[in-house]
């Protein structure tokens, strides 16, 4: 190889390697402007103002939220031995144990059902799932009448049924339980559809070799469906907790937070806080804790989820 | 499935259908009953009367809410369809440095719980001076992971040769993007447009906060207003107010519910 020779090949590499470098960076550039918008609101009313929130938690505010002093973590010691935040606590944790676990077997025994090939299961599909196209408000106030103490249909069916009225939504023992057999009607409809396609998902021979070996429905229910279904289940129960934990608009109409702050819970509370009250401080801190709960929810059933779902 | 078993699954399908339905129709019956009877605590209207329907559209200004409703939902499904797509063309067919880290990132906004949120985004609505306008009650939600997400799964189903080919033809990415990927993805798009349609719909907490002007209000916040105004008396107006509220979705539901289905599914599980 001659010396010009292996001066041009120098050359032309090193002007590949920069147009490679030119093509890398225009295709980045590229990349990211298609994605700009995406980011940019994310940045905006996404990280900003959780940035903002962590920052607000720490200061003490005027009413219009702007920072005046620094409370380093007087809101969340504050919080913590406040016994109306230990009362929102509690109401959001039993919140999430009444409207999860039983929410989701009701929408799984109803999608075993329509799972069944039969004629006009479509009907039964399209009413399973029509809570989804309720919303919160409409649905909230609908179950306030029915839960009217003089004539709501709750209180006609206990007396039918030869039991003692109940004052629903007004006494503290009971009004935490009303929201929730509200908010599990809420909700059925997008659980009862997504489970439903999970079990539309398994693969229909392992039913009929179970049927040739002759087992049972339960053990077949046991042994095949649950275990098909848990990555479907993993996904549901996920949502289901985080969307308990940020319950808000059944709350706001048939409740206000009472009575006696039974029904409280977390995300109410941060508003009434911030928007009735205007301590931003302390519906900051609360804010921060709602986000470190959620994250703690979320990572521990990731950490359960990789051991116990099973995955096609 | 035996004779037996068919009926008995007929039978436990009807009696489910007959308890999750019933709210609903409840307020149907209720919306159309005379105030006295709405009192008695009957089931069924003597007589369907639409006197409730012509007082709700009289004393609340409904037709307005729900005009603003339709308006506002229409623009954050456009908006979360269009920067959906745009994000998720990127992460498949745009190779650049630290998509699969800019990838995570957009995931992981799906774990922080919006409310976390709302107060720092009001103050920043109040300052752009996007309180009672359409602006502030929509471009906030514009940005979507999940839809992202979703898209991106379906946009992965196109073949590569595809984009290879449109590359050597010297056809640009964004002509690409536009006359193959968008329309290959119609079914998928459309899917998305719904839920999202649906949820923009339903919201309920950002409107409550960021309108107090009836020009602009939606129909949710509408409706509590009437729940709470007139609570006492005219439950049957209140009702007609709620079937107004659920016609539309509960309509866009019932003609699209098998979509839907398997539209979220694919994204949820896969």
């Amino acid at each position: 190889m001659s010396l010009p020779q292996a001066q041009q090949e120098t050359q032309s590499f090193v002007k590949q390697r920069w147009l490679g470098n030119s093509r890398r960076f225009a295709s980045l550039l590229e990349g990211l402007l298609y994605l700009l918008p995406s980011i940019l609101l994310f940045t905006v009313f996404l990280f900003y103002p959780l940035m903002k929130t962590l920052y607000l938690s720490f200061f003490y505010s005027d009413a219009q939220g702007v920072p005046l002093s620094f409370a380093g973590f007087d809101h969340f010691v504050q919080l913590f031995s406040s016994s109306s935040f230990m009362t929102s606590m509690k109401a959001t944790l039993l919140f999430v144990l009444y409207t999860v676990p039983p929410g989701i077997i009701l929408a799984l025994a109803l999608a075993l059902l329509a799972n069944e090939k039969l004629r006009g299961i479509g009907f039964f599909r399209t009413i399973f799932s029509s809570t989804m196209g309720m919303s919160v408000a409409a649905s909230s106030v609908i179950w306030m009448f029915m839960y009217n103490p003089a004539i709501g249909i709750a209180n006609r069916f206990l007396t039918w049924a030869g039991l003692s009225e109940i004052q629903w939504l007004l006494d503290p023992g009971w009004a935490l339980i009303s929201v929730s057999i509200a908010t599990i009607w809420m909700n059925t409809g997008f659980t009862f559809m997504i489970l439903l396609g999970g079990l539309q998902n398994i693969d229909s021979q392992l039913y009929e070799s179970a049927k040739i070996a002759g087992v049972s429905r339960f053990y077949s229910l046991r042994k095949i469906t649950l275990p098909m279904l848990s990555p479907t289940l993993f996904f549901v129960i996920t949502v289901s907790m985080i969307n308990a934990f940020q319950t808000f608009g059944q709350i706001d109409i048939l409740t206000k937070g009472g009575p006696m702050e039974t029904t409280n819970v977390i995300v109410y509370a941060i508003y009434k806080d911030a928007f009735i009250n205007y301590n931003v401080g302390s519906a900051s801190a609360q804010a921060v804790l709602l986000f470190f709960g959620i994250l703690i929810v979320t990572l521990i059933q990731f950490k359960l989820g990789e051991r116990k779902v099973h995955y096609q | 499935m035996s004779w037996g078993q068919k009926l008995f699954t007929y039978a436990l399908l009807l009696i489910a259908a007959a308890i999750m339905f019933f709210p609903i129709i409840y307020a149907f019956l209720i919306s159309f009953m005379q105030g006295g009877e709405v009192l008695q605590g009957n089931l069924w209207p003597e007589e369907f009367t639409l006197a409730n329907y012509i007082n709700a559209f009289e004393k609340v200004p409904l037709l307005t809410y729900l005009f603003n409703s339709l308006i506002v939902s229409f623009l954050i499904m456009l908006g979360q369809v269009i920067f959906s797509s745009l994000a998720a063309f990127a992460f498949v067919f745009i190779p650049f440095k630290g998509r699969n880290v800019l990838f995570f990132i957009f995931i992981s906004t799906m774990m922080i719980p919006w409310e976390a949120t709302m107060v720092p985004n009001f103050q920043t609505v109040q300052m752009l001076g996007w309180l009672n306008s359409y602006t502030g009650l929509t471009v906030p939600f514009f940005a979507m992971a999940f839809g992202t997400f979703l898209l991106r799964q379906q946009f992965k189903t196109i073949p590569k040769e595809l984009y290879e080919a449109s590359q050597v033809a010297g056809i640009s990415n964004f002509r690409f993007f536009r006359s193959v990927v968008m329309p290959v993805s119609k079914t998928s798009l459309v899917t998305l447009g719904m839920y999202c349609f649906l949820t923009a719909w339903n919201m309920y907490l950002w409107p409550l906060l960021v309108t107090n002007d009836e020009q602009v209000r939606t129909v949710q916040i509408g409706l509590k207003q009437m729940q709470s105004q007139e609570i006492s008396t005219e439950w049957g107006v209140v009702m007609a107010g709620v079937v107004m509220v659920i016609l539309p979705t509960l309509l866009l539901l019932f003609l699209g519910q098998k979509r839907l289905q398997e539209g979220l599914t694919k994204g949820a599980l896969k």
